[in-house]
C-alpha cells in the first residue's frame, strides 16, 4: 500500500513537473473563467464550445485551462487572480457579474491581458466583448408573428437587466413588423437556471393562451413544455432541437469560437489591443439554428431578414418606435445608439407587461 | 383554466412534500440531516440514468430511491457511528451530492428524457372537475399521499413509531429502556434518504424530464424549511407543500395575466407566506415545544 502511494505521488509529481515545465515554455496559456458548469446546456457550454474550437484551431501554440462554476462575488476575484498568477497570457471572464473583479485584477497584473464578456468597463489591458443577441430576437419575433394563430407569444425572462429588456423589445419589434397588433406576455422567473421554475412559467403562459414560447433562461425545460403542449418555441444560447424536434422553430446559438480564435491570433502576433467589441450576426459571434418546423415562405422571410441584418441594410431598432406609454422614442428612420441599447430600461409599445424596476 | 393551474401546482408541490416527509421522520428520530438537497440530486441523477439505460421510468424511480438511500447511509455512518457533527456533515453531504451527481450525469446532459406517464384510475377519474386532477396523476403523486397517511399512522398510532419519537425526544432515556437508538436512527436516516431520492426522481422524470447539473435548484432546502413550518406533523407538510406550490404558480399566472404588481414582490410571496405562517404557528410556544423533537441534532454515544 505504502509503495503504491509513493509511486502515485512520484508519478503525479512527474506529470505536474512536465506540464508546468517544458511545455509551458512553448505554449501560451489562454485561460477561461466560467460562471456555471461547462455542461449546463446553455450559456457556459456555449463558451466552452468556443474554447474547444479555439484549442482545435491553435492547439499547437496554446493551451486553454479553465475554471468552472466560479460564483459571482468575492470568490471570483480570487479565482481570476489565481489564473493571472499561474502564467496566463490572457484571461477570458465569461459572465456579466465578473466585471468588477476583472477590473481589479487587471489593474494588478498589467502584463496579463483580460477580456470580459458582456460588461462595459474596459482598461488598458482589459477589453470587453459582447454579442448582438437582439438581432436574433428580431428574427424570432417575425417568425412568431407568422406562426402564431392567436397573435400572442410568451416570453420567459430572467432578470430585468438591459440585456434581457433589449431582447424582449427586439422580439416585439420583429413581431410587429409582420403583425402590428402582436402582443407579448412576459413572465419573470427571477432566475437564470431552475428547470422546474422555468417549466412552471412556461405552463402558466401556455395556460393563459400563448401559442409561441421564447425564453431568456438557460435550460431546455420550457422547450419540453412547449413540445408536450403542442406549440412552437425558440431555443436559447444553444441549439435545443433535441428537446423539441417538432417544436423548435430556430434558436439563437452563441458561437464564441470565431471570436476567441480571432482575438487569440491577435495576441500571438502582438496586435492585441484593448477594445470594446459588440459583434453581431455578420461576425459570426451568434448564429441562427436551422429554421425548422415552418412553411417555406416563413423560412424565406427569416433568411431574408437575416441577410439584411448581416449586410447592415436592416437595424432592428430603427424608428419610428414608441415607448410603452405611447411617447416617441425614435423618429422615423432614426437608429438607436449602442449606448442607449446597452442601458435599456424601458419597454416599447405592444409589450403586455409592467417592467420591474 | 383552474384545473390547469391545479395540475401545475401538484407537480410543483409533490417533490417538496415527499422530501419533507422523509426528513420529518429523520428529525422525529432526533437526527438533523441538512443534506436533503444532496440526496435529492443524487436521486434525480440515478433515476434519469437508470431510465435512459433501461427505457423504463419505473426502474428509474427505484434507482432514485436506492441512490438517495445509499447516499444517506454515508451521512448515517459519519454522524451515528463516528459521531461527527450533524450540521457540518449534512452541509458536506449537499455539496458532495451536487458534485458527484454532476460527474455521474455528464454523459446524460442534453438527452431528451422519458416522462413517467400518469396512471388513470378508471371511474374515479371521471368525477367532474376533481377526477382528472386527483385520479389521473403519475405514481409519485399517489406515493406522496400514501406516505402522508402511512407516516401519520406510523408515528402516532404504532408502537414502533412511539419508540422512534421517544428516541427523538430523549435518546438517553430511550437507551435506558432498552431501545436500540443507533439502529432506529440508521433506519430513519435511510428512510429520509430514500424519500429525498424519490423526490429527486420526480424532478428528472416528471417535473422536467431531463438531466442538468444542479437541477434541484434549492428544493431540498425548501423541504427542510417545510418540516419546521409543519411543526413535524405529516398533514401539515402536505398543506405547507401545497401552499408553497400554489403561491409559486399563482404568482407566475398573475404575471402572465398582466397584474401590475412588480415581479420581484410576486417572486418573494411564497417565502413571505412561509414566514407569516411560521410566526402564527410559533406564537403558541407550548404547542411548538410539544412537537419539536428535544434531542434534534444532538449526538448520541451509548455510555454502556
Amino acid at each position: 500500500m505504502k509503495k503504491l502511494i509513493i509511486a502515485l505521488a512520484a508519478s503525479a509529481a512527474l506529470l505536474g513537473g512536465f506540464s508546468t515545465g517544458a511545455q509551458a515554455q512553448e505554449k501560451k496559456k489562454v485561460c477561461f473563467i466560467y460562471v456555471g458548469s461547462k455542461t449546463d446546456g446553455g450559456w457556459t457550454q456555449a463558451h466552452d464550445r468556443g474554447r474547444i474550437e479555439l484549442e482545435k484551431a491553435l492547439g499547437d501554440k496554446i493551451e486553454t485551462p479553465f475554471l468552472e462554476s466560479v460564483p459571482e462575488g468575492p470568490d471570483a476575484e480570487r479565482a481570476i487572480e489565481r489564473m493571472a498568477r499561474s502564467g496566463c497570457a490572457i484571461v477570458y471572464t465569461t459572465s456579466f457579474g465578473f466585471m468588477d473583479a476583472t477590473v481589479k485584477v487587471a489593474a494588478k497584473f498589467p502584463d496579463v491581458k483580460f477580456e470580459h464578456a458582456t460588461g462595459f468597463k474596459a482598461g488598458p489591458n482589459l477589453a470587453t466583448y459582447n454579442s448582438r443577441f437582439y438581432e436574433g430576437r428580431y428574427i424570432q419575433g417575425q417568425i412568431a408573428a407568422k406562426m402564431s394563430k392567436k397573435g400572442v407569444a410568451g416570453y420567459i425572462a430572467s432578470f430585468p437587466i438591459p440585456e434581457v429588456v433589449m431582447g424582449i423589445n427586439a422580439f416585439e419589434l420583429g413581431a410587429k413588423s409582420v403583425n402590428p397588433d402582436f402582443k407579448l406576455k412576459v413572465v419573470w422567473a427571477n432566475t437564470w437556471f431552475d428547470p422546474g421554475k422555468e417549466a412552471d412559467a412556461a405552463k402558466a403562459l401556455v395556460d393563459q393562451g400563448v401559442d409561441i414560447l421564447t425564453q431568456h433562461t438557460d435550460t431546455t425545460a420550457p422547450m419540453q413544455v412547449a413540445a408536450e403542449r403542442g406549440i412552437f418555441a425558440f431555443g436559447q444560447a444553444s441549439d435545443m432541437i433535441a428537446a423539441g424536434p417538432k417544436t423548435q422553430l430556430t434558436a439563437i446559438v452563441d458561437t464564441w469560437g470565431a471570436y476567441y480564435i480571432k482575438r487569440t491570433k491577435a495576441l500571438l502576433d502582438g496586435s492585441w489591443k484593448s477594445e470594446q467589441i459588440w459583434d453581431g450576426l455578420k461576425d459570426g459571434i451568434l448564429t441562427m439554428a436551422p429554421y425548422t418546423n415552418m412553411p417555406d415562405d416563413v423560412k424565406a422571410m427569416a433568411e431574408e431578414t437575416e441577410a439584411k441584418i448581416k449586410s447592415g441594410e436592416l437595424h432592428p431598432f430603427t424608428g419610428p418606435i414608441n415607448k410603452q406609454d405611447g411617447s416617441e422614442w425614435l423618429k422615423a428612420g432614426e437608429k438607436a445608439e449602442d449606448g442607449v441599447l446597452l442601458g435599456m430600461n424601458f419597454y416599447i409599445q405592444g409589450v403586455d407587461d409592467k417592467l420591474p424596476k | 383554466m383552474f384545473e390547469a393551474i391545479l395540475l401545475t401546482v401538484i407537480t410543483a408541490a409533490t417533490p417538496l412534500v415527499i422530501a419533507a416527509l422523509g426528513e420529518l421522520v429523520t428529525e422525529r428520530a432526533g437526527v438533523l440531516n441538512l443534506g436533503v438537497e444532496g440526496m435529492m440530486i443524487m436521486g434525480a441523477v440515478c433515476a434519469f440514468a437508470a431510465t435512459q439505460m433501461t427505457g423504463s421510468p419505473y426502474i428509474g424511480i427505484v434507482a432514485g430511491i436506492v441512490g438517495g438511500g445509499l447516499f444517506s447511509l454515508l451521512f448515517g455512518f459519519l454522524t451515528l457511528t463516528l459521531v461527527a457533527n450533524q450540521v457540518a456533515t449534512g452541509l458536506a453531504l449537499t455539496i458532495l451530492g451536487l458534485g458527484i451527481s454532476g460527474q455521474l450525469g455528464e454523459s446524460f446532459v442534453g438527452q431528451p428524457g422519458i416522462k413517467l406517464q400518469p396512471i388513470v384510475i378508471p371511474l374515479l377519474s371521471d368525477i367532474p372537475f376533481f377526477g382528472r386532477v386527483l385520479f389521473a396523476q403519475d405514481l409519485t403523486f399517489y406515493l406522496s399521499i400514501a406516505l402522508v397517511i402511512g407516516i401519520n399512522w406510523f408515528l402516532f398510532k404504532s408502537r414502533r413509531g412511539l419508540k422512534l419519537r421517544a428516541i427523538g425526544d430523549n435518546h438517553g432515556s430511550a437507551h435506558a429502556l432498552g431501545i436500540n437508538v443507533i439502529r432506529t436512527r440508521y433506519l430513519a436516516v435511510l428512510f429520509g434518504g430514500a424519500c429525498a431520492g424519490l423526490a429527486g426522481a420526480q424532478l428528472s422524470l416528471v417535473y422536467t424530464p431531463q438531466w442538468v447539473e444542479n437541477m434541484s435548484a434549492g428544493r431540498g432546502w425548501i423541504a427542510l424549511a417545510l418540516v419546521v413550518f409543519a411543526s413535524w406533523r405529516p398533514w401539515r407538510v402536505l398543506a405547507g407543500g401545497y401552499l408553497f406550490g400554489a403561491v409559486t404558480i399563482g404568482q407566475l399566472h398573475a404575471q402572465a395575466f398582466g397584474i401590475g404588481i412588480p415581479s420581484q414582490v410576486l417572486s418573494a410571496l411564497p417565502y413571505v407566506a412561509t414566514i407569516v405562517v411560521l410566526i402564527i404557528i410559533s406564537h403558541n410556544r407550548r404547542t411548538t415545544l410539544i412537537n419539536t423533537p428535544a434531542s434534534l441534532g444532538k449526538a448520541f454515544v451509548p455510555d454502556r
